[in-house]
């Protein structure tokens, strides 16, 4: 972990929770940085320029998803949301507001842990990095729109290949249903669903192991999918 | 006749008494000081007896006393406190009239009010609520306040027509018989005649100047000795009464059946024959019916005719009679008809009207039920001479329109005479002079089919004429040479009579009919669209548009809130809405459940009429209504129209309420018991994972360092694992608390259930680790409708029941096949299966399979399952599988499958 002194801004207002935070991810050798309020969140935002920003949603005293689209305003800092079950719409408009992840309360340290880690690497990671993909034993260049399985070449159709570069870019996070769409089939497809699970399922086929149980390209029910390629 | 059998108590009867006594309870008591005449002392007893009580200490206030001026009268009353009297203006004179208001406001234990029987001045200002003073004291009473007051003898209704036949005096004036009967006390004030004349001329007695002679024509000895015998009998047969209804077992001590009818006209004699079958049921202890029969003839009454008869029946109901309406084309027959279904015994009836050869011609009413009555007797009352001489007692505003003339269709009689005439002088020349009057009689019969009676009269007047002028010789002059004609001119006049009292009897006959018809639509548009109207404002506004356009009127629903004020509707008035109704008065109205305004008892003068709806005991609100032409409301038909549509309004209103009660009330238990049972789990539930994460964080706070890394780790773990156990217990029950308020609904959208069932096992990847669970889904399933995150919540519920309550190494599958346009889902294990009993029990919420044990979830899941799927339109079952294990199924809308 040479990178360890990444800085990440905790907004949390409950005490509580912003301590075990702050033990946990000091823990594993970040700096961590306290805000209990919106308001305060912005200023520490500016001030310290954190590497990531780790928010929940429900604040007393703002609204999580002005914070992230005032902070996305002027920062590509990666933003990853805590949220309460109970929130699914919040969590779906945080993440097409542009969140790159989210942790659902209550969360278990090695979540929490891997998300930020996700986070951060997507953050340091150069684009043209982004297009080399290792699955298992298929590796892809997105670039070049090649997949190559240990059985020998492997066709994936211009579709196949654009989701798969969408979700390779937020590699880690999940990608809402919405933006996939919008990305891959156009703004003008957005409420219609089914070419994409289509898709999802021929893709799956392709690159999974295990169709049924899909080990890269997974599910997050009601908000969109998320591609997590193996960790080094 | 007075057999044990005939006098047993009537049911009926002890109900009534039960009824009127609870009545009673909470009313003030009624007290009259009763007199034969006006000098005997009733005023002075009375305020005598008020010194007393004030001196025993009661709370007694004058409310009113005649301003007789009368020494001893006054002396007495200014020991007493004394209430303002109110100002009434009337044709620029100034009367001091009892203030009804200010003596509810004072409310004192017993109020003295002077003169029961008087009237108020209905045109004065300010309004007085009611015509008489007698409805005053009713109010007063219901308030709770006792009343003392006085009666004079000849003021009592049904003995009007006896005390005018006695002493030639007709009182203006009257009481009703009821309030006289039910009063609680009578003091009868009796003076013998000398005595009274003795004071009289002592000038003791008030007598005003104006009046003296009328007076002086009254106090004569034998009227006072009439009046004397007649106020002791009326207040003997009152006590005789009060001892009959006392006798043990004798509240029904009138002779089994006896029941007298009293068949009334729209005569002048109506009145009176009401007042004698008052005297002789009383007299008989019988109970009475007054009968109206409507036949054709009666139809065609002038509307004050019709008026008269409305205020006969009011009359009678005042005095106790119950009052039917028959219609028939025979007054007789409806009447000897009626006689037997009610089995009268006896019936009385006005004498014969009709004299000399229209006697002969036709019987009248009377002589046909004297020579048919069959089981009972028939009485006939002789007509009380000039009962011309009183006005109808109580005209209806707006009532006296007159039948038009409708000049337009003589025109049109005239002008068939000249068509007949051009007709026939284009014939002359070719036909003979009978075939010519053929012309004329086809021109008459036809303006008597079309024209009514006067203008098809007039067609046959001038036929005849121009006939005989134009063509009978000889020609152009009104001499009739051959005296055959007149035949001929006869049969014509005749014909044309004839035919036009047929058709006008026939036009009349549909006329009725189709009015009466009119009204029964009418009633039942109104009663079919508030069946299938919903909520109590839709309602009021579909009978207001309903009332609105029968009556021609506006109108509005005036609707009482839980604490029975009456409020405005909400929302915006629709353009029939009565705007400007009196709340007020609707209040009243309410509360007494007793109409109130235009042409009623209380407020007559009022623009609009104010009627309760439904029970007169139970009143659920108020329709006001103001009609364009009063007529609308109050001619006796359209009146009883309108007490049947309010009454069919308040029985919809209430049932529109009980249903707007009844599930809110069982939603209620429902929630109460829900949140019983989940108290009682949840000090289960809750407290054994928060014990162990008490004891394992103090443990782990206390003496972190002096445990070994694997047992720390081993604590914290335990921790985490009841947390989390915790969490899930936690949010099952809000999801299903959401679920029950209605607040969740699904966002749907097409989705894979093979992605669905996939992300519910990714989900529970550890929990799952020992069980292992197969997707068997067929490539070509259709997606689905639905929320995924309420679907993989089902998946995930299933799942993870097939993890706690199967042993290790338990395998499971989820299967499904398109039907229709559902999926079918199938989850099914090889565990142990259902415990014994209804595998659908296990939906409800906090059942569990096996009783209370370690196995942390409340038996929320399945409830949960069951919520969402039907939430989705589907319906999921529980079934026991083939050989050994459990199954679930559940469907979910999809698109049909291609």
């Amino acid at each position: 972990m040479t990178e360890a002194m990444h800085q990440i801004l905790v907004i949390e207002d409950e005490p509580a929770i912003r301590n075990i935070l702050k033990v946990l991810l000091e823990a594993e050798r970040y700096r961590v940085i306290e805000a209990d309020s919106a308001v305060r969140a912005e200023i520490e935002a500016r001030t310290h320029k954190p590497d990531l920003l780790l928010l929940d949603l429900g604040l007393p005293d703002g609204d999580g998803l002005a914070i992230i689209r005032r902070v996305r305003a002027w920062s590509p800092v990666p933003i990853v949301v805590l949220s309460a079950r109970t929130m699914e719409e919040q969590k779906i408009a945080a993440l097409d507001g542009g969140a790159d992840d989210y942790v659902t309360k209550p969360f278990s340290a090695p979540e929490l842990l891997a998300r930020v880690r996700s986070a951060l690497r997507r953050n340091v990671r150069a684009p043209e990095q982004s297009s080399r993909l290792k699955l298992g034993d298929i590796q892809l260049d997105l670039a070049r729109r090649e997949a190559r399985a240990p059985s020998g070449e492997m066709r994936l159709t211009p579709l196949e290949y654009r989701l798969l570069e969408c979700l390779a870019r937020h590699l880690g996070a999940v990608v809402t249903q919405n933006q996939l769409i919008r990305e891959v089939w156009g703004p003008e497809r957005l409420g219609d669903s089914r070419g994409l699970r289509v898709c999802v399922m021929g893709l799956r086929a392709k690159i999974e192991p295990d169709p049924h149980k899909p080990r890269y390209l997974l599910t997050e029910a009601g908000l969109g999918y998320r591609l997590r390629a193996d960790e080094p | 006749m007075n057999t044990p059998a005939d006098t047993r108590p009537d049911p009926d009867q002890l109900l009534a008494r039960v009824q009127a006594e609870e009545a009673r309870a909470g009313r003030g008591r009624l007290r009259i000081f009763f007199g034969a005449s006006a000098g005997v002392g009733k005023t002075f007893s009375m305020l005598e007896s008020a010194h007393v009580a004030k001196g025993a200490g009661t709370d007694i206030v004058i409310g009113y006393l005649e301003p007789h001026g009368r020494m001893e009268t006054e002396r007495l009353a200014a020991g007493l406190e004394r209430l303002p009297t109110l100002a009434v203006s009337y044709k620029g004179i100034v009367r001091q009239e009892f203030d009804l208001d200010g003596a509810l406001a004072r409310h004192p234990d017993v109020l003295l009010v002077d003169e029961l029987a008087h009237s108020n001045i209905t045109g004065g200002l300010p309004q007085p609520r009611h015509p008489k003073r007698w409805q005053d004291i009713e109010e007063v009473l219901e308030a709770g306040i006792s009343v003392w007051t006085t009666v004079s003898v000849q003021h009592l209704e049904s003995l009007n027509d006896l005390i005018y036949q006695t002493i030639g005096v007709r009182q203006s004036e009257t009481l009703p018989d009821r309030i006289f009967d039910e009063a609680d006390d009578i003091e009868l004030i009796d003076l013998p005649a000398d005595d009274l004349l003795a004071r009289l001329h002592a000038g003791k007695v008030y007598v005003s100047e104006a009046v003296a002679t009328a007076v002086e024509r009254f106090f004569r000895k034998p009227n006072l000795m009439a009046l004397r015998e007649i106020a002791l009998r009326r207040v003997a047969e009152r006590v005789e009464a009060a001892s009959r209804a006392m006798r043990p077992g004798g509240g029904g001590a009138r002779i089994a059946g006896d029941h007298i009818l009293v068949a009334v006209g729209p005569d002048l004699q109506a009145e009176q024959l009401v007042r004698t079958g008052k005297r002789i049921a009383d007299a008989l202890a019988a109970s009475w019916t007054v009968v109206y029969v409507e036949t054709l003839a009666l139809l065609r009454l002038s509307d004050m005719d019709r008026n008269r008869r409305v205020a006969v029946l009011r009359l009678a109901e005042s005095l106790g009679a119950e009052t039917v309406t028959l219609d028939g084309p025979s007054a007789a027959e409806a009447l000897l008809g009626y006689a037997q279904t009610r089995g009268a015994t006896r019936m009385l009836v006005g004498a014969p009207k009709r004299r000399g050869w229209r006697a002969w011609l036709r019987a009248s009413t009377s002589t046909t039920l004297i020579k048919r009555a069959q089981g009972f007797d028939v009485m006939v009352v002789a007509p009380a001479d000039a009962t011309k001489r009183r006005a109808s007692p109580s005209r209806l505003p707006g009532a006296a329109a007159q039948p038009v003339i409708r000049w337009d269709r003589y025109g049109w009689a005239a002008g068939v005479s000249v068509l007949c005439t051009l007709l026939a002088f284009a014939m002359y020349p070719h036909f003979e002079l009978s075939n010519l009057a053929m012309v004329y009689l086809l021109g008459v019969t036809v303006a008597g089919l079309r024209l009514g009676r006067g203008p098809s009269t007039l067609t046959a007047v001038l036929n005849v004429a121009v006939f005989d002028f134009c063509f009978v010789p000889p020609r152009f002059t009104f001499a009739v040479s051959d005296v055959q004609y007149l035949v001929t001119f006869g049969a014509m006049l005749t014909i044309g009579l004839l035919t036009a009292t047929l058709t006008a009897n026939v036009r009349q006959q549909t006329r009725v009919a189709g009015a009466r018809e009119r009204r029964t639509a009418a009633l039942y548009a109104m009663s079919r669209e508030l069946a299938v109207t919903r909520g109590i404002e839709g309602m009021a506004r579909v009978a207001v548009r309903h009332v609105a356009e029968v009556f021609q009127c506006r109108a509005v629903v005036l609707l009482p809130d839980v604490e029975g004020k009456l409020h405005r509707p909400s929302g915006a008035p629709a353009e029939s809405s009565l705007r400007g109704a009196d709340l007020a008065v609707a209040q009243w109205v309410n509360d007494h459940g007793r109409r109130a305004g235009l042409g009623s008892d209380t407020l007559p003068a009022a623009p609009a009429l104010y009627v309760p709806l439904g029970d007169e005991d139970r009143a659920t609100g108020v329709l006001a209504v103001l009609p364009a032409n009063a007529r609308r409301v109050l001619l006796p038909e359209q009146s009883h129209l309108l007490d049947t549509f309010a009454s069919q309004i308040g029985l919809a209103l209430d049932r529109a309420r009980l249903a707007d009660v009844a599930p809110a009330s069982s939603l209620a238990a429902e929630r109460e018991s829900l949140r019983n049972t989940l108290l009682a789990s949840i000090s289960h539930d809750l407290r054994t994972p928060l014990a162990v994460m008490v004891g394992a964080a103090s443990t782990l706070a206390e003496r972190g360092e002096a445990l070994d890394a694997p047992r720390r780790y081993q604590l914290a773990a335990s921790i985490e694992l009841k947390a989390r156990e915790m969490a899930d217990l936690v949010s099952n029950v809000l999801d299903l608390m959401r679920f029950q308020s209605g607040q969740v609904e699904p966002m749907r959208d097409w989705q894979s259930v093979e992605d669905l069932a996939g992300a519910a096992l990714q989900r529970l990847d550890e929990r799952l680790s020992d069980h292992p669970i197969e997707l068997r889904l067929p490539p070509d399933l259709p997606p689905v409708h639905v929320d995924a995150g309420l679907i993989v919540q089902v998946f995930a519920n299933l799942f993870d029941n097939i993890a706690k309550y199967t042993p290790p190494a338990t395998r499971g599958w989820v299967s499904a096949a398109s039907e229709g346009g559902f999926v079918r889902v199938v989850v099914e294990d090889e565990g142990p299966g259902f415990p014994p009993g209804d595998p659908g029990q296990l939906f409800e919420k906090f059942h569990r399979g096996s009783g209370e044990g370690a196995i942390v979830g409340a038996g929320l899941g399945l409830a949960i399952c069951r919520a969402i799927v039907r939430a989705h339109g589907g319906e999921i079952e529980a079934r026991r599988r083939e050989g050994r294990g459990a199954r679930f199924e559940f469907t979910l809308p999809a698109a049909e499958s291609s």
